[in-house]
């Protein structure tokens, strides 16, 4: 569905992403792990349209997509939850979610999308505080307004930004929980995350990213193998 | 001044004109500084050739003197509106992934470029500019001549400003471009159209300086091609005191700003009176100074993270 091909991004002198290639199947979850200053979100940035590639290839079902702007991106069927949420602060959360059915209100837009209470039923806390001014929900509620606001335009590829940063153990686990539940519905999820153990877990495939390169790639039974991942990043 | 004093030394009569002269002053700065807090807003650029939209509204009456008023009011405002869209689509657009500093000193060749144009069309000095009679005339309540003007133009501003509101509050664009404003790249990134909420913004601006000439020119009866100056001006520094990126903010700026100007212009000793904008200008420095973020903190600052 995905695939990115030797891609680089430069932010003046400095190689952001230094030939970079993953893909991403169809139905598959796919997560991608590395230290800050890795080039985790710069690859989110290079495929939403953020950003563009000095080089290299990137194509989303079948077409390239270089060069396209992020709104049109979302038409087509990606979405992203962004790294620290970024919900819209001094708006409703009633009107983040309006927002999030931005592509899926325009005609011309045929992609079935989800009705916001359909939405809101995977998030019943969410439903009660729909009045609310969204800045000022706990940093979970907000990470649930995100999710939520990403999922509203239907998308075909849902991209999530360490989706559990800053947050509570136990609301890390309801984010993978919920994960788990639209992979199980057959969503195509990218997850970029620090907490490698629980992304590994997760993630039919992982990549591990440093410094701008792809180092290491697998399957979990694959990277817990490799004595070099493990001792790195599960702390075994 | 305290209050007490300033009632003192005028009489009933004439602190009601004052308050009405304020209110008139206050609704133009306020018809200003949203237009300029429009576009800062979502674009974080200050377009100082807005005052040119308002220049160049005036410099079309000149051309539909004797028209019927109504045709004046939707020409001039169908105009301004496509000035400001054009403006947008040739020189700001084409800049908006550079430095918004360059978008910034863009504005001012607009501006110059949009004066020169002007000047070109009917020369350096000023004429004498016309609408219907519409404005014409006066109620009196006691005392006190109300001119017509001055309630129209209170009332226009008041209309406009409920209605932005609820255009800002309650439809799909305006909820769109409350969500540009805070976070212009989310925006985008939930599938929000950066040319349809900036030109949305050009729109709205356009057409709230179109009404601003209409209103400037029924008041001063004058063109000139330098005329957009003071209104940019006022209107930048209505925004400035509202708090910039709050449009409740420059409307409320501007309301005060013409509060102030018109009290030192009554209360002011004659030989003081020259200065009365050096001394207006003074105390909104004062006031920043204390207050650096302005009256109302723009809606990205009180996100909490």
């Amino acid at each position: 569905m995905l695939v990115v091909d030797q891609l680089k991004v430069n932010y003046g002198a400095v190689n952001a992403l230094d030939g970079v290639s993953l893909e991403v199947g169809e139905g598959e979850a796919i997560g991608a792990i590395g230290p800050n200053g890795a080039g985790k979100s710069t690859l989110l940035a290079a495929i939403t349209g953020m950003v563009k590639p000095a080089r290299g290839r990137i194509e989303f079902e079948g077409k390239s997509i270089v060069g396209t702007s992020p709104e049109k991106l979302v038409e087509r069927g990606i979405s992203l939850v962004p790294e620290g949420r970024r919900i819209f602060g001094p708006l409703s959360v009633a009107e983040n979610l309006q927002l999030g059915a931005t592509v899926a209100a325009r005609s011309g837009v045929e992609r079935p999308a989800p009705s916001v209470d359909e939405v809101l039923q995977r998030f019943p806390a969410l439903a009660a505080l729909r009045a609310r001014q969204a800045g000022s929900l706990s940093g979970g509620e907000q990470q649930m307004l995100a999710i939520a606001r990403a999922l509203l335009s239907g998308p075909r590829l849902l991209l999530l930004d360490e989706p559990s940063l800053g947050l509570a153990p136990k609301i890390v686990d309801d984010v993978f929980t919920l994960l788990r539940d639209l992979h199980g519905e057959g969503t195509t999820i990218l997850l970029i995350e620090q907490n490698a153990l629980k992304t590994v877990r997760f993630a039919d495939r992982t990549y591990v990213l440093r410094t701008g390169n792809i180092v290491m790639t697998g399957t979990r039974d694959d990277l817990s193998q490799r004595t070099d991942f493990a001792e790195e990043y599960l702390g075994v | 001044m305290t209050p007490d004093v300033f009632l003192a030394v005028v009489s009933g009569s004439e602190a009601l004109q004052a308050a009405i002269n304020a209110m008139q002053l206050g609704s133009l700065f306020a018809l200003y500084a949203l237009g300029v807090a429009l576009i800062f807003g979502i674009m974080r650029l200050i377009n100082f050739a807005h005052g040119e939209f308002i220049m160049l509204g005036a410099l079309l009456l000149l051309f539909v003197n004797g028209w019927p008023f109504g045709i004046q009011v939707i020409l001039v405002v169908f105009a301004i509106v496509c000035v400001a869209l054009l403006s947008e689509r040739i020189v700001f657009r084409p800049l908006r992934s550079v430095s918004p500093v360059t978008m910034l000193v863009a504005s001012f060749a607009l501006s110059i470029a949009l004066q020169s144009i002007a000047l070109i069309i009917v020369g350096v000095r000023p004429r004498g500019a016309q609408i219907g009679t519409a404005f014409d005339g006066f109620w009196t309540v006691g005392s006190v001549g109300i001119s017509k003007l001055s309630v129209a133009t209170i009332a226009i501003t008041a209309i406009l400003l409920v209605a932005l509101t609820a255009f800002l509050g309650r439809h799909p664009v305006g909820v769109q471009m409350r969500a540009a404003a805070v976070d212009f790249n989310m925006a985008r990134l939930v599938g929000v159209k950066a040319n349809t909420v900036i030109g949305m913004a050009f729109a709205l601006s356009g057409f709230l300086a179109g009404i601003a000439a209409i209103l400037l020119v029924a008041q001063t009866g004058t063109f000139e091609v330098d005329m957009g100056l003071n209104p940019v001006l006022f209107g930048f520094i209505a925004t400035v005191l509202g708090g910039m990126g709050s449009l409740v903010g420059a409307a409320l700026g501007g309301y005060i700003l013409g509060g102030a100007s018109t009290a030192l212009q009554v209360g002011l000793p004659v030989e003081l009176k020259p200065f009365r904008d050096a001394l207006l200008f003074g105390g909104v420095l004062i006031f920043m100074v204390f207050r650096p973020e302005g009256l109302i903190k723009a809606f990205s600052e009180r996100t909490r993270v």
